[in-house]
């Protein structure tokens, strides 16, 4: 097995256990440049679990994920994987920007240090260029006036909006959306959505996990359904939503759809 | 004469206030301050390592760490002082120690190098065994969240910990450690058996003989208690500096002066509880 070289993402048969518990049942998927993936599915599909695969956040037990044609968490020797050390892993990590369900914004800092942070401790950016970008950025993401403030002054919409800062800071190469909007009052989902789609616009390799239909339907390139580990059905988002093939995202596409019919 | 009045007529109260700022006493307070602060910060080390030993992924590294609490926690200190005190000569380290005579050099007089080493060495060993369970509880505190956006975002395990989880979890550390040493202060003085002139120790060393040992510890308590106020103040000084961004309203800390303040207290509404307080 060898790397798809033109992939942001080449995930090949793909295992994950939890004890003995199998969430991921073989997950051969790729993500291309600039390509805009949302993958949904019910809770306990294991899509979530997938997206912390592809930073290694969570192991895989068997199969392989490469990076933009490099291989994460291990090092291919003579065909058996070895451990890859931590450094090389957070090296991978500092290109792969995530944003959490829950924000995991830094509560002793500032909006403004919390998005300097890794620039400076990671990538030893000088303190005045990473704070110029980090104005830039809060900017960007309509919260500059908010440099100061601490996280539990804002609200969970301008949390995650600063949370996608931060990750944009290190200039990543892809962007993964762990259910970023699932934590958030209705009325705060717009504003997070609306940057998500800007960067999508500007040409971001994005992976979503969401349970936002309607950002699935006008924003992703594909869609990929997912049930028990497994990929069910993956395309268009209008072919999926319009159209889909297999009776499992027939189902799941009903409930979420029509919440009060059935 | 009832037992009262004997006790009063012959404790001498102007022994002391005549030897509160005693050479000797005020030495032995600074001696104390000494001791208590290198043992607290070299306990809170220890305890940092014990941590991250019982976290390790090499199981008899946790063995070690889990056999040290066990036996420091598990034996008395005083034991552990007079053990470190009297295994010091078969170590060699007695008699340089002693010689090497550091605390005569900086104008101490009659403070052994050898009782003080063996007193920090003890008072630090013990006091890591107990700051382990405090950093634990301190670390393990902070939500998973934290070190894995940390990780997310190109940091190691360490440099997460150094500037991410370890500020956090210093604000909640702190109470305990405080706590503990205002504890420390005063276990101190367990060292005057290891014939070291601590506050306690100076206090026995002029008290018995002139039969006035009553009065020396009565001098002994009013500075110890000099010593824990202070530490209160300073206490309450760092807690507020550490928690700076946690005083905002629902960041899941209390402030409780929100609550005491005059003008709040007044217009709190009745049937609070507060407001009820104020009538």
């Amino acid at each position: 097995m060898s790397a798809n070289t033109t992939a942001m993402v080449d995930a090949q048969e793909v295992h994950k256990y939890f004890h003995r518990n199998e969430v991921l049942r073989g997950i051969s998927m790729q993500i291309q440049k600039g390509e805009v993936v949302v993958i949904i599915g019910p809770s306990g599909s294991g899509k979530t679990t997938f997206l912390r695969c592809i930073n290694f956040l969570e192991k895989i037990n068997k199969g392989r994920i490469y990076i933009d044609g490099e291989l994460i968490g291990f090092r291919d020797a003579g065909g058996r994987l070895v451990p890859d050390s931590e450094k090389n892993i957070a090296r991978m990590r500092s290109e792969i920007g995530m944003v959490f369900q829950r924000f995991n914004l830094f509560p002793h800092m500032t909006a403004l240090q919390n998005i300097m942070e890794a620039p400076m401790q990671v990538k030893g950016v000088p303190r005045e260029q990473a704070e110029t970008r980090a104005r830039a950025l809060l900017a960007k993401v309509g919260l500059a006036d908010k440099a100061d403030a601490y996280p539990a002054r804002l609200s969970g919409g301008q949390q995650q909006r600063v949370a996608i800062a931060r990750a944009l800071a290190m200039d990543p190469k892809i962007m993964l959306f762990d259910e970023a909007t699932s934590a958030l009052d209705p009325e705060l989902v717009g504003e997070v959505l609306k940057v998500m789609r800007q960067l999508a616009l500007e040409g971001m390799t994005m992976a979503v996990v969401t349970h936002e239909m309607s950002f699935a339907r006008d924003v992703a390139d594909r869609v990929i359904f997912m049930d028990g580990g497994v990929i069910v059905e993956q395309g268009k988002p209008a072919d999926i939503f319009s159209n889909p093939r297999e009776e499992r995202t027939r189902s799941f596409l009903r409930k979420v759809l029509e919440p009060d019919a059935s | 004469m009832n037992p009262i009045q004997s006790f009063l007529r012959s404790y001498d109260g102007a022994a002391v206030t005549h030897n509160l700022f005693a050479h000797l006493i005020v030495q032995g307070v600074i001696i104390t301050v000494i001791l208590s602060v290198l043992s607290q910060f070299a306990g809170v080390v220890i305890g940092l390592v014990l941590y991250f030993m019982r976290r390790a992924r090499f199981q008899p590294i946790r063995w070690v760490a889990n056999a040290y609490i066990w036996f420091f926690r598990g034996t008395p200190l005083l034991v552990q002082i007079l053990f470190v005190y009297l295994a010091m000569p078969y170590l060699s380290l007695a008699r340089p120690l002693r010689a090497a005579d550091v605390f005569t050099s900086l104008g101490f007089t009659g403070i052994y190098t050898d009782s003080f080493v063996a007193g920090l060495l003890a008072f630090s060993l013990n006091e890591g065994a107990y700051m382990a369970e405090i950093v634990r509880a301190g670390i393990d505190s902070i939500d998973p969240g934290q070190m894995e956006a940390a990780k997310t975002l190109g940091m190691t395990y360490w440099l997460g910990m150094r500037r991410i989880v370890l500020p956090q979890a210093m604000r909640v550390i702190l109470p305990p450690l405080g706590n503990e040493f205002n504890s420390m202060l005063k276990t101190t003085s367990l060292v005057s058996v290891i014939s070291l002139y601590d506050l306690l120790g100076a206090a026995e060393a002029i008290g018995s003989p002139q039969f006035r040992t009553l009065e020396l510890l009565t001098v002994a308590c009013l500075w110890y208690l000099l010593l824990t106020t202070l530490w209160t103040f300073v206490q309450s000084a760092l807690e507020r500096r550490f928690s700076a961004s946690s005083r905002d309203p629902g960041a899941g800390k209390v402030n409780w002066s929100r609550f005491v303040l005059p003008d709040r207290l007044f217009r709190a509404s009745p049937g609070v509880g507060v407001g009820n307080l104020t009538r």
